[in-house]
């Protein structure tokens, strides 16, 4: 088990190490003046010179790499070329409320569509399968900015359930934030609820129809204990790793939900960031997400691990 | 359609552990309903073993989970009875059927390795059993140990511990039959319980379960394809045909004297009693099983009959007793005209040219190893192997799962390169040692054959397509007269036209077969390779595709590589048999020296460890313990560890060499020949 999670610990970081490159890359083939673009179009060229030479954009590209990999290494991202504040100040507030919106849709995803999953594989082919798996098709396949449009005019608007802006005055209580947070974090939970749905559907169905589903009912167990005891830890592999890996799609989509909110995260930053050119914020926020995604599919594949010992026993015999 | 009579000679059900009346199965497909067991009836009665035997779509298996009433989803039971202990499993409310499961009837299945959860210990699964029964954690813990001990497992606590995967395919099976009899069932069903394991390793499962018979008073019930097995575990036998038992009675007695033409022509087309190609061909059954949920006519196996008349077309035939015991029936018009077809005269034998030293040489393997190489193991799969080939012989290799069986052909074929140092000579030519590196010619002269034609042919290609390609790629004829060369091929192989336009998924498992057969001979072939090509198939297919091969072979002049696990079939088909493990040659000679012996003690346990349907007395040589790791072979002679006969202190120094014991006939072993001889004619004796 050790050897194995020290083998998916280096893996984790070659990948960082590959995309904190990759980042570097596309920054900087990216057409554009930084000095240009934040001093404006009649600066004199000295001034613009020396605008980006305290940047240190003006150094050599390999000088910068080094820089830059050393500041990965750091988690200092260096200032923000627009507001000069330091860019870890920016994101980690960021990343913590995307982060309780993420953990919220999560909350309100993961267990619902697991056993909508279940129930669902248990009427295979019946009304209430279709049903459900039609539902979960169809919300699926609306965007997350649209569900969160509609949530917003039905629940905040007409209802006046819940806020338009969905970031809480400061001080607000735990319970008092739900209110805030719960529709922006539903519309990813619609979104993210028929896919984990299927994905756990899929699994379940091959577990019932396994062999050993078959001896534990042959045994003399009920069902509800099949399920329980035999078909689970077995099924839920890969919906673990569809979870884990959707952590990533859920930073992609929080930029569009947290837009129709009006909500501080690191989406709005990560956009703030693209259309100001700002590029030390941009390679932070992106490594950051980077690392949340590392970390939630370690996680998984500690799980699975866990849950199975052909992998966490490999090799031996 | 009229009720089924039940024999009334048998025994009332009250005093059968297991009584199945009148059973009617359905499955629905499409909306329709389609029968599977068409009213069947017998009975078990405690310490009894009954088997069932019959091709696949006959409907043994579902039998067999009716009386444990757990069909598929699309299954249902509309008719009859199923008694347990004289309680009626159909009518039971799930709770009192969970009750009967945990408690009356257990089940022991065919692939051990799927049947057991693959994430929970052993121990955890076992103790569930126990559980169930109403014991506490501890002592279910205790009764797991003890269930171990009762299956010969030798050290429970470790086992306990393990995993599925960590345990081999028998002691995985000892594993699940520790807790068929957790609860001490009335009833024990055992589904192909040894099918997909090793010679040697169901010579042991077999054993166990012998033993374990006299210890419990459980009426067994057994569903196996392998006849010799029921032959040897069985006290009465049903032969069942298109969901009904066409014959019943004492297993010896319908194995010895069969009354009913298909269980007459199901042992015709098995090659046994040492039949050899060159004397005839062997027996098949015309046409196929009736669909399920067609129209029966009155007679199940009317259609294939070689007896049906017209008294057959119009009335059922009724149920038969046969002998005067009382204790065996058939179900058919024309029992007095069986012996025609016991004794119907021997086909015409194939025109075989046994192949003698004087034909030329095909293949010639000298030295050929092959080495695995993972994360700096090196694991030696092939060791040193040198085999020849003449024109037109079918040699024969045999060896347990993991001898190197399969690598041997895939280092012929150049689809595994073998070592450096190797050498593969085709008509005196060095081959190169990659499939990539041979030219088309080489490509061509050998060819392979697979054991599961399903995934060996393109499904979403016609027939027609696949011969194309592979005449195009391999003889360079294209359009209209590669067309003309498949046709003529296809017809070769008893294919007809009709057959070239569908996709396998439409063809029956016997014309893949062909299909696959045709592909590998598309290009005149001077060696095929055969992997297991009919481990997959019922015994009368198995009949018609050894004759086609066979037939084939004495036309073509081709060269046979036979890989099988089947004593009976490589015994018919080869002429020459090479036996291997952990990647050497142990023993090759004439097909005749290797099964008449004196043999290798590895050949000795091989051949003791198969079930005859002929009931020959065989001498009981068991193997102890697992095959070795080929990573790390034992030293000297790499069998020792597991050789009954064993030399200490000289087996496990020195490899012995591979010497000539006759002519034509090579053993790696250092007793003297004459020496084995002695000691297996006093086994012999003693099994007697």
């Amino acid at each position: 088990m050790r050897r194995y999670l020290l083998k998916r610990l280096l893996s984790a970081l070659i990948t960082l190490w590959l995309l904190a490159t990759v980042i570097f890359l596309i920054v900087n083939v990216i057409p554009g003046d930084v000095g240009r673009r934040v001093l404006g179009p009649f600066a004199l060229k000295e001034d613009v010179a020396r605008y980006n030479h305290d940047l240190g954009i003006d150094r050599p590209l390999i000088n910068q790499y080094i820089t830059s990999m050393r500041r990965l290494f750091t988690l200092d991202f260096g200032h923000s070329f627009q507001t000069k504040q330091l860019v870890s100040k920016m994101i980690f507030p960021a990343l913590f409320r995307s982060g309780k919106l993420a953990l919220l849709a999560f909350v309100l995803t993961i267990p619902i569509s697991i056993a909508a999953g279940i129930f669902t594989a248990r009427r295979q082919d019946k009304l209430a399968d279709r049903a459900v798996v039609n539902v979960g098709l169809a919300t699926s396949s609306i965007p997350e900015f649209a569900t969160a449009a509609v949530l917003m005019s039905v629940f905040c608007v007409h209802w006046r359930f819940g806020h338009v802006f969905a970031d809480p005055p400061p001080g607000t209580s735990v319970i008092g934030q739900l209110r805030y947070l719960l529709m922006p974090a539903l519309a990813m939970a619609i979104a993210y609820f028929g896919y984990i749905a299927r994905m756990s559907r899929a699994g379940v169905i091959q577990g019932l129809q396994s062999d050993y589903a078959r001896t534990a009912t042959m045994k003399g167990l009920s069902s509800g204990a099949v399920m329980r005891k035999h078909i689970l830890r077995n099924s839920l592999a890969p919906t673990i790793t569809v979870i884990s890996v959707s952590v990533g799609y859920l930073f992609g989509g929080i930029i569009g939900v947290e837009k129709v909110f009006n909500y501080h995260g690191l989406g709005s930053v990560m956009l703030t960031a693209v259309t100001s050119h700002d590029i030390p914020v941009l390679q932070g926020a992106v490594l950051l997400v980077g690392i949340v995604y590392m970390i939630s599919t370690l996680a998984a594949d500690v799980l699975i691990a866990y849950l199975n010992p052909r992998v966490r026993l490999e090799g031996t015999r | 359609m009229s009720p089924e009579v039940v024999p009334s000679s048998i025994a009332t059900a009250n005093a059968a552990a297991l009584a199945v009346e009148v059973l009617e199965v359905v499955y629905t497909v499409r909306g329709i309903d389609r029968a599977v067991l068409r009213g069947v009836s017998f009975q078990v009665a405690p310490g009894e073993a009954y088997g069932l035997v019959g091709e696949s779509g006959c409907g043994k298996s579902t039998t067999a989970y009716a009386a444990m009433r757990y069909l598929p989803r699309n299954g249902k039971i509309v008719g009859g009875h199923v008694l347990v202990n004289g309680n009626d499993v159909t009518g039971m409310s799930t709770d009192e059927l969970r009750r009967f499961r945990a408690r009356d009837a257990s089940m022991v299945y065919q692939d051990p390795a799927q049947a057991m959860n693959p994430s929970v210990r052993i121990g955890n699964q076992l103790i569930e059993s126990f559980t169930l029964l109403g014991q506490t954690k501890e002592q279910g813990a205790k009764s797991a140990v003890e269930a171990l001990r009762r299956v010969r497992i030798a050290d429970p606590e470790r086992v306990m511990d393990r995993y599925p995967f960590q345990l081999s395919g028998g002691m995985q099976q000892r594993v699940v039959i520790a807790m068929a009899l957790a609860c001490d069932p009335k009833l024990l069903v055992l589904d192909e319980p040894t099918t997909g394991l090793d010679a040697t390793v169901e010579a042991e499962v077999l054993d166990l379960v012998r033993v374990l018979r006299e210890e419990t008073n459980a009426a067994v019930l057994l569903i196996a394809h392998n006849l010799g097995i029921i032959r040897s575990l069985c006290d009465r036998v049903g032969v069942m045909y298109a969901g009904r038992i066409v014959e019943e009675g004492p297993s010896r007695q319908v194995f010895d004297d069969p009354q009913h033409p298909y269980t007459v022509g199901l042992l015709r087309s098995l090659p046994r009693k040492g039949v050899r190609k060159q004397e005839r061909p062997l027996a098949t059954i015309p046409g196929i099983l009736p669909l399920i949920g067609g129209d029966l006519p009155t007679c199940v196996f009317l259609d294939r009959c070689p007896l049906a008349d017209d008294l057959c077309r119009t009335q059922v035939p009724p149920v038969v007793p046969v002998g005067s015991e009382g204790n065996r029936f058939t179900r058919c018009h024309h029992v007095d005209r069986i012996p025609e077809l016991v004794e119907a005269p021997p086909d015409v034998p194939i025109g075989i040219l046994a192949p003698s030293a004087a034909n030329p040489e095909v293949l010639e393997l000298t030295h050929v190893s092959k080495t695995f190489r993972q994360r700096s193991i090196s694991i030696p799969a092939l060791v040193d192997v040198d085999l020849q080939l003449a024109e037109g012989e079918t040699l024969g290799i045999v060896g347990e799962s993991g001898s190197g069986k399969s690598t041997l052909a895939k280092a012929i074929l150049g689809i595994e390169s073998a070592d450096e140092g190797s050498n593969v000579s085709l008509d005196g030519r060095q081959m190169s040692a990659s499939t990539t590196s041979r030219s088309t010619a080489d490509k061509r002269a050998m060819q392979m054959v697979f054991q599961n034609p399903d995934s060996a042919l393109n499904r979403s290609w016609t027939v027609r397509r696949i011969l194309m390609r592979t005449v195009e790629k391999l003889t360079g004829v294209k359009g209209t007269e590669a067309n003309a060369k498949v046709e003529a091929l296809a017809a070769h192989l008893r294919l007809t036209p009709r057959h070239l336009d569908l996709k396998p998924r439409q063809l029956s498992g016997g014309l893949k077969q062909r299909v696959a057969i045709a592909r590998a001979f598309a290009g005149d072939p001077r060696i095929v390779v055969c992997d297991e090509p009919t481990s997959a198939l019922d015994v009368s297919v198995q009949a018609a595709i050894l004759n086609l091969l066979a037939d084939l072979q004495a036309e073509e002049r081709t060269s046979y590589v036979f890989i099988t696990h089947d004593m009976g079939v490589v015994r018919y088909l080869a002429d020459r048999i090479a036996v291997m493990y952990l990647g050497r040659i142990q023993e090759v000679g004439p097909t005749d020296d290797v099964f008449n012996g004196p043999n290798h003690p590895y050949t000795e346990a091989l051949l003791s460890a198969i079930p005859s349907v002929d009931g020959e007395p065989t001498t009981r040589i068991r193997l102890q313990g697992e095959i070795p790791s080929p990573a790390n072979p034992p030293s000297g002679c790499v069998f020792h560890p597991r050789c009954p006969r064993a030399i200490a202190g000289v087996c496990e120094v020195t490899e012995p060499p591979l010497a000539q014991v006759a002519p034509g006939h090579f053993m790696r072993c250092h007793i003297p020949i004459d020496e084995l001889a002695t000691m297996q004619r006093s086994t012999a004796a003693e099994a007697r």
